[in-house]
């Protein structure tokens, strides 16, 4: 079980007396949303440092594309058949390597026992987590898009608001499902095959309404106007549906 | 010596009972189906696979249903018995979910003259059947009996979760499909054809039942086996997963 004393919080990080009153003064959940940002600098810290996850990341989506173009000979002209599709399993796959990272990294170095003993929550372990590796994602695909635009020449300027809220709202639902399971599976035999199969199962959902949006967002279509409109909320509601049941079992999958 | 069986005398009482139960009523099901109902107007013979295949998919969902029930209860109380019932639970409920699918395309087959298509019904199912099976997979890798518990209670709530969320993507992705009957009312069926779609279900429900008896017992028997070797001073973990493997 974790320590939830605030008193050892204030243990944790030593600073003036007055810097612990105010730290004390803070309420639950602010205090729980400051840990969860503690920990999402922590990993982009050591992801900035080490550079262990992003590079391969980047190459893996890449490869991705590049496998499809093979594939289905994804000419400029079927682009927007095909390309939504493409770009989404290009990101789930590389997400994958994120979200597997994410904990192997923890276990390696003998640090889940350290995080568990930390004053944070569970909860808030995993909201950090997950920032962070929506942090990732987002850093990729942010690299990937414009790359594709460039090799399929599909005017990525127009549509880069609708394609930015498409692609945030997306990252956060398959970064959600992907993290508590990426958990999990660092503590389960071959983690590196059942990562994917209980995350690409779960989130069917999101590669549905990911591929339909960002088609819609492709082709120029406001994405503020029914259907995709509807869409947009819907993910929106299941990205909030997944994070909260992910919040309340995380405790479970973290517990020795 | 004649071995004991697990789970005492009402559960031996059940593991006879319940599958002579079944057979009776599959077998009245069966005739039912067969010579009892009507024959249907527009699709024919075919359709009385109707009264097997509906009535497994409903079950099926039951199933689901006490697997998330039961997850809940073993994080909630940590008893093993709910991770055991929860283990069974998925198990029976995968080969409902297994009859389904493939019940599911001969019937669609010569009616909507395709094997299969990526309506909301059957998407859900096929992906129903992928997050159980992921379910039983993290069993596998998962070394620990206690984490194993956990992390399976974990997949058993979140996967049931996903279930409507699912449906109504995928409903919502492939627009309104074809009503292959009107199930959901009872008011399109015919009276003969909606006795014998409730012994369907009576015979599925059967089925569950018999199912659960003998495998929660047999849960029982394993949990026991391991603490009796953990107690012999054996190592644990990788003897006790190989003897569960080697028996079941």
């Amino acid at each position: 079980m974790t320590v939830r004393s605030p008193a050892a919080l204030d243990l944790a990080t030593p600073g003036t007396g007055s810097a612990v009153e105010r730290r004390r003064r803070l309420s639950g959940p602010v205090r729980e949303a400051r840990k969860a940002l503690l920990v999402w600098q922590k990993d982009v810290r050591v992801e900035w440092r080490s550079l262990d996850s992003l590079p391969a990341m980047f190459f893996f989506a890449l490869l991705v594309l590049v496998i499809f173009n093979f594939g289905f000979d994804l000419s400029s002209a079927r682009f927007s058949d095909f390309g939504p599709g493409v770009l989404w399993v290009a990101f789930a796959f590389s997400g994958v390597l994120a979200f597997g990272n994410s904990f192997a990294l923890e276990r390696d170095a003998d640090c889940i026992q350290g995080l568990r003993l930390a004053p944070v929550d569970p909860g808030s372990l995993y909201l950090g987590k997950l920032l962070a590796n929506c942090t990732s994602m987002l850093i990729v695909e942010a690299a990937v898009l414009p790359l594709c635009a460039v090799m399929f020449d599909y005017d990525l300027a127009a549509s880069i608001g609708p394609m930015s809220v498409v692609l945030l709202v997306h990252t956060v639902g398959f970064g959600a499902v992907g993290t508590l399971f990426g958990g999990m599976t660092a503590r389960t035999r071959r983690g590196d095959v059942l990562l994917p199969i209980l995350l690409f199962s779960i989130s069917v959902p999101f590669m549905l309404s990911a591929v339909r949006l960002t088609g819609a967002a492709l082709a120029g279509e406001p994405i503020s106007e029914a259907p995709a409109a509807a869409w947009l909320v819907m993910a929106g509601v299941f990205d909030l549906v997944f994070i909260a049941a992910a919040y309340l079992t995380f405790e479970y999958i973290l517990e020795e | 010596m004649s071995p004991r069986r697990p789970g005492g005398r009402w559960a031996s009482l059940a593991q006879t009972t319940l599958p002579v139960i079944t057979l009776a009523l599959a077998t009245t099901t069966l005739y039912g189906a067969l010579f009892y109902a009507p024959r249907e107007k527009v699709m024919g013979d075919v359709q009385r696979i109707f009264y097997f295949h509906a009535p497994a998919g409903l079950v099926c969902f039951l199933a689901f249903f006490v697997t998330f029930v039961a997850s809940i209860g073993y994080l909630a109380t940590r008893r093993p018995g709910w991770d055991i019932a929860g283990r069974a639970s998925t198990e029976a409920g995968l080969l409902l979910t297994t009859i389904v699918l493939v019940t599911g395309p001969l019937w669609a087959r010569p009616v909507w003259g395709t094997y299969w298509t990526w309506e909301a019904r059957l998407t859900t199912t096929l992906v129903l059947w992928l997050i159980y099976m992921g379910y039983l997979l993290v069993r596998r890798y998962t070394e620990d009996p206690d984490q194993q518990a956990r992390f399976a209670a974990v997949v058993g709530i979140i996967g049931f979760i996903d279930v409507p969320i699912v449906y109504m993507s995928v409903h919502w992705w492939r627009g309104h499909h074809p009503q292959v009957l009107a199930v959901s009312g009872g008011g399109g069926l015919d009276p003969t054809m909606r006795q014998v779609f409730l012994m369907g279900i009576f015979t599925y429900l059967a089925l569950y039942a018999s199912l659960m008896a003998l495998r929660i017992p047999l849960g029982r028997a394993e949990a026991e086996l391991r603490w009796l070797r953990l107690k012999l001073g054996e190592r644990p973990a990788r003897r006790a997963a190989s003897g569960l493997r080697a028996s079941g």
